[in-house]
């Protein structure tokens, strides 16, 4: 998960570097290789949340930096295919015990080989309880992840190393995992699980600071808040060898900013246009635009806890989303930066399908008539809690008066100040009725989009969803023996939360971006991200 | 502090009585000040256009129905901000254009004065009770009262007041009107209680306080009838013209997103949504960013005007 | 003098606790745990959650935080960022000297426009020309910093295109003119009008009664005389405003894309990161505290008529 982006004005990253000087040494060299085809591409990312560690990363901007350093087994494509980078190939024969093969020859930047030590180790670090990475939990699959991060609060680990984690050679190694899963090799596409360096077990704060990894560029230099320059890593042998001659990260307090600085050349890309510029963007630009759909879902989750919700009849909840006026929310006050959803998972996941039914489509008389046979919300009121820190405000209050409009429901937005606050509330089941949920998919799957958010075991159900046979048939789908009958199999869930409504889904995430004059072949993968390697210099 | 609350509960009505002769036992000029100060203020065009324009406003905030038949909150997003003003429109709600939400830029603003005049009226009375109050006691009573007073006002007067701000508002979850007035007073007392206290330690020394105390007076009356009576020149000549710099603080609070929320109707809360229409839609962010400088610029004048009035120096 | 300037400094240091003790306090009393918020969306290990808080000393007593907090601040220390583990001293040193910037050319600007306007002003009261004078700083005051803000960005920047609607990330200071410009709007309105009361009332005084009797030229009687004995509650307000001004910076930086401590505190607070927030309003509270005194000593200078024991 790649945490919410930020699309606070106010906010984006913080504070100077040290010294003017040193950075203003860097921007002369820049300008003096203006015009060559091989001088850095200078995008729009602001300062990572902390240091860099691939294990630790959970942010948009750590993960721009994780990507561009490191390379891990296998990456997707824009179809939510499989690509091999590292990988020579991930195999299983009973979707339990998995086996990987290295490509020969792959260097860290330091050069060291890049080995199935290298991997192992890594893993066996970033899953231990002591070392508190953000994302341990994702080798929570594999077998004894348990005895080096026991589940219960204050226990102590009581191995350092996973047992179902072998090293059978130099670029062989296995993965045993607690139990099958078909579709393990898309779990660990994710950037956690990339390879370190015998150098990072030695210091990992420091090295957090100049990252040394194997990936398609080498760390350069971090101005805390001002810029982050990686530089094409020669030796790299993977298919997204980069094919400028680096990347600058260069940090904005606004997007607005950002693309005023666009405008006048100093920046090349940027990957989200400010709501202030969004009705000009395309005109501005003109074929330099970029807006195009990606693996994110925005739903209005109920807590089925919360006094509106409980017990609630799935009527209900069926009418109100039926009483959202998607289309025109999206074109009038979001301006064209989602699409209305048409179902639970986002487009550019395996298994997307058109649901048949009429749940999503905006009809103001029976979004009434279904509320009045469901029997109302308690109150005739509802919330919808967001932070007001994430841009979130206007489509609310949208949502909110189409609700109201269509169907004398009362609703209003229940507005937290920051993140913080709003994730707090969703821990403490404070939740009035609604709150706000975004969703950015973690591999390409529709079992993402659903498993993670509806299962009443899962981490992220906040709105304490709940159905036994919900439960048994994603439990079924994840014993799957192929991929194709995983995908299939959520599908047919998929099809089922129609009558249980878990979450109203409002709308996919598109990306708004947009390039400079002096830069080609910018695209965007799967989850929204540009793939900086790919673009070349006019 | 039953007993302090009581104090200045009671003055406004024995003032007038008795605190012009009071007054005149202090300058020397019986009666003068308070009806010398009512003479010029009636005289003076400041005073006059500002006035005019606070009843305005004061009719919008009590009676916005007077200028609009509409609703602040009826939104149609058929009337998204690209349906501009109607200039010709006047007194319409499609006259100002329409906002994001296609909610009456028009009917907004008018309904907008409410929250921003309660902030700044509100605001100024706690803010002039508790400044008065705690700056009297250390003025009048001096030693370690004073000595624990004055630093206390010294540790709010130094944190930062922007700062001070967000950080108390940011503990809201929930920011109402009451919210956001007790936590500007909270934070804003402080210029009053040094002014008071000031005052308090001039007034303390005349002889007619001496005398009052040789002819057996208790504190508590010779605080509210000699004391407060001759602070209250200055103390009004600051509230005055503070009060317009607590609307704008409003405004920059909303501004910054820790301020009023909707669905409460305010202008701090419109200019900072209105941001995002700045390239298409500007008369959403000049509106209301026009109303409260107009509304700032009117209470300014009034404390401009009365300060006139009430300060001898300025003559 | 020395016996003054050590009583001062010794009346700093409860005032100095006081604040950031409040600041810690109200800190504390945020909702929304900073090290839960690091996991985003996922549900949080609290086992890690835990360890984290251990680690950075979250686990202990309010009281016995602030303590560790002061003693170390007394050290040097700022204490850590909860995110990013990077000492705060390193962030604030990044953040403060482009904010110091910002805010002492608003100063400047203040000084210089502002008891220029007063002077003019006041030399000729009730003129046309005080009237006007007057009335622009009525304006000034009434329109708030971030509509100020706005507006110069899109007359200045977007219409007419002679300045670059935000700072680069070099900050090259002449960017910084026009944000300076609009952060020292509310100031300047204040210096002015008080520089106007000011010589207005001196006019009428003796030693300027005598300086014209005595026929000193125009200039000198007004230059030395007159705006110098003036200057002594224009000094003060400038004294005590410098800490507004850096505060007031969390506007104007938000506008302007300057990556200032006006922002860095804005974020820490969003993030609820403690020791960033306290170390900045605790530098800012030393910063007026000193202003302050030097205000007082320099009244001195100029005032003939006062001297400190």
């Amino acid at each position: 998960m790649r945490g919410a982006k930020s699309a606070k004005w106010l906010a984006g990253a913080i504070v100077v570097a040290l010294a003017a000087t040193a950075c203003s040494s860097g921007e002369k060299d820049d300008k003096a290789a203006a015009g060559d085809s091989k001088r850095y591409v200078s995008i729009n990312v602001g300062e990572p949340q902390k240091g860099i560690i691939p294990s630790d990363t959970n942010e948009s901007n750590g993960s721009y930096i994780v990507d561009a350093v490191f390379a891990g087994l296998l990456t997707f494509d824009d179809k939510g295919g499989i690509e091999y980078l590292n990988a020579e190939s991930v195999t299983t024969e009973d979707s339990k015990l998995w086996t990987v093969k290295l490509k020969e020859g792959w260097k860290f930047h330091d050069g060291t080989p890049v080995t199935a030590k290298s991997y192992v180790d890594a893993w066996n670090w970033s899953a231990h309880v002591d070392n508190v990475q953000q994302n341990s939990f994702w080798f929570g699959d594999i077998a004894g992840y348990d005895d080096v991060h026991p589940a219960k609060e204050g226990a102590k680990a009581k191995a350092d190393t996973m047992s179902g984690l072998k090293v059978v050679d130099d670029t062989t190694f296995t993965i045993e995992l607690k139990e099958a899963m078909p579709f393990y090799q898309y779990k660990i596409g994710y950037s956690t699980f990339a390879p370190l360096p015998e150098a990072f077990f030695k210091d990992p704060k420091a090295f957090s600071e100049k990252p040394i990894g194997n990936g398609p560029y080498e760390f350069e230099k971090w101005d805390h808040n001002k810029v982050i320059k990686v530089k094409a890593y020669g030796e790299y042998k993977g298919a997204n060898k980069a094919k400028n001659a680096g990347v600058e990260y260069k940090t904005y307090e606004t997007p607005e900013a950002a693309y005023q600085d666009l405008m006048s050349g100093n920046l090349d890309i940027i990957d989200q246009v400010g709501p202030t510029d969004l009705a000009n963007y395309e005109s501005d630009l003109g074929d330099r635009a970029i807006s195009q759909s990606y693996a994110a879902v925005q739903t209005l989750t109920p807590a089925f806890y919360s006094k509106s919700f409980k017990d609630i009849d799935v009527k209900v909840l069926q009418g109100l989303s039926m009483a959202i006026d998607r289309e025109t929310i999206t074109k009038t006050v979001l301006q064209g930066t989602r699409t209305p959803a048409d179902g639970f998972v986002a487009p550019g996941a395996q298994g997307k399908q058109t649901l048949d039914t009429d749940v999503f489509k905006f009809d103001a008389a029976k979004a009434k008539q279904l509320i009045e046979d469901g029997g109302g919300v308690p109150g005739n009121k509802i919330f919808i809690q967001y932070n007001t820190d994430g841009g979130h405000k206007e489509w609310v209050t949208a949502v909110c008066n189409s609700i109201t409009k269509a169907t004398g429901v009362e609703c209003e937005g229940d507005a937290k100040p920051d993140f913080a606050t709003d994730l707090e509330a969703r821990d403490n089941d404070q939740v009035k009725s609604f709150y706000r949920g975004g969703w950015v998919g973690d591999y390409p799957l529709n079992g993402n989009f659903i498993k993670e958010l509806y299962h009443s075991q899962a981490e992220s159900n906040n709105g304490h969803f709940e159905d036994k046979k919900l439960d048994d048939a994603m439990n079924k789908a994840d014993a799957s023996k192929t991929l194709e009958e995983y995908v299939a199999a959520y599908q047919e869930v998929e099809k089922e939360l129609v009558n249980h409504m878990p979450s109203i889904p409002l709308w996919f995430y598109e990306m708004n971006g947009g390039h400079g004059e002096e830069v080609d072949n910018v695209h965007v993968d799967w989850h929204g991200q540009y793939k900086l390697f790919d673009v070349t210099v006019k | 502090m039953p007993e302090n609350t009581a104090v200045v509960k009671e003055t406004p009505e024995p003032v007038k009585a008795e605190a012009a002769p009071a007054k005149g036992a202090g300058t020397g000029k019986p009666r003068s000040l308070w009806s010398d100060a009512w003479h010029d203020l009636r005289r003076s065009p400041l005073f006059i256009a500002s006035a005019v324009l606070i009843l305005v406003l004061l009719s919008m905030a009590f009676f916005p129905s007077l200028w609009t038949d509409g609703s602040p909150t009826e939104a149609d997003l058929a009337n998204n901000y690209l349906r501009k003003p109607e200039w010709g429109a006047v007194f319409q709600p499609e006259w100002f254009g329409y906002d994001i939400q296609g909610r009456s830029v028009y009917n907004r603003v008018i309904y907008g004065a409410r929250a921003s005049i309660m902030v700044g009226v509100l605001v100024t009375l706690i803010v002039t009770f508790l400044g008065t109050l705690i700056g009297m006691l250390a003025g009048y009573f001096g030693g370690l009262l004073d000595t624990v007073l004055s630093r206390i006002t010294d540790i709010f007067f130094g944190i930062p007041f922007l700062l001070g701000a967000l950080v108390v508002l940011t503990s809201f979850e929930k920011r109402s009107v009451w919210v956001v007035i007790l936590a500007i007073s909270f934070l804003g007392w402080t210029s009053m209680a040094r002014v008071a206290r000031g005052a308090a330690i001039q007034v303390k020394q005349a002889d007619y306080i001496l005398a009052a105390k040789a002819l057996g007076a208790s504190t508590f009356r010779i605080l509210t009838r000699h004391v407060l009576p001759n602070a209250l020149a200055p103390i009004i000549v600051v509230a005055t013209t503070a009060l317009g710099g607590y609307i704008a603080t409003e405004a920059t609070l909303s501004f910054l997103g820790v301020g009023l929320q909707e669905p409460l109707v305010s202008w701090g809360v419109d200019v900072a949504g209105a941001f995002r229409s700045i390239r298409n839609a500007p008369f959403v962010l000049i509106m209301p960013s026009v109303l409260v400088s107009i509304t700032v610029l009117s209470f300014l004048m009034f404390g401009d005007a009365v300060r006139n009035a009430l300060d001898p120096k300025l003559r | 003098m020395g016996h003054y300037v050590a009583r001062r400094l010794l009346q700093m240091i409860p005032v100095f606790i006081g604040s950031t003790l409040l600041v810690f306090l109200m800190m504390y009393a945020l909702p929304g745990d900073p090290v839960r918020a690091l996991a985003g969306e996922k549900a949080a290990d609290p086992t890690q959650i835990a360890k984290l808080k251990a680690d950075l000393g979250l686990d202990q007593p309010i009281l016995v935080q602030y303590w560790n907090y002061l003693t170390g601040l007394f050290q040097g220390d700022f204490g850590t960022q909860i995110a990013s583990r990077r000492p705060v001293a390193d962030v604030i040193a990044e953040a403060w000297p482009v904010t110091a910037q910002l805010a002492i050319f608003a100063l400047v600007f203040t000084a210089v426009v502002g008891i220029g306007m007063g002077v003019i002003a006041g030399l000729k009261p009730n003129s046309v020309q005080d009237r006007v004078l007057l009335f622009i700083t009525l304006l000034l005051v009434s329109i708030p910093s971030f509509v100020l803000g706005r507006l110069t960005q899109t007359f200045f920047a977007f219409q007419l295109g002679w300045v670059e609607p935000n700072v680069s990330l070099e900050e090259n200071w002449h960017e910084l003119l026009m944000p300076a410009a609009v952060l020292a709007a509310l100031s300047l309105a204040y210096v002015a009008r008080l520089t106007r009361t000011s010589v207005v009332e001196n006019l009428r005084s003796d030693y300027i009664r005598t300086a014209v009797a005595k026929g000193l030229p125009r200039r000198r009687v007004v230059g030395v005389h007159l705006v110098r004995n003036s200057m002594i509650p224009v000094v003060t307000y400038l004294g005590a405003d410098l800490g507004t001004l850096l505060a007031g910076a969390v506007v104007t930086e938000g506008i302007f894309n300057i990556h200032g401590i006006g922002l860095t505190v804005f974020e820490a607070l969003q993030r609820r990161e403690g020791s960033t927030v306290v170390g900045i309003v605790s530098l800012i509270v030393m910063v007026y505290l000193i202003a302050s005194l030097l205000v007082d000593l320099l009244y001195a200078v100029l005032d003939p008529r006062i001297r400190y024991a």
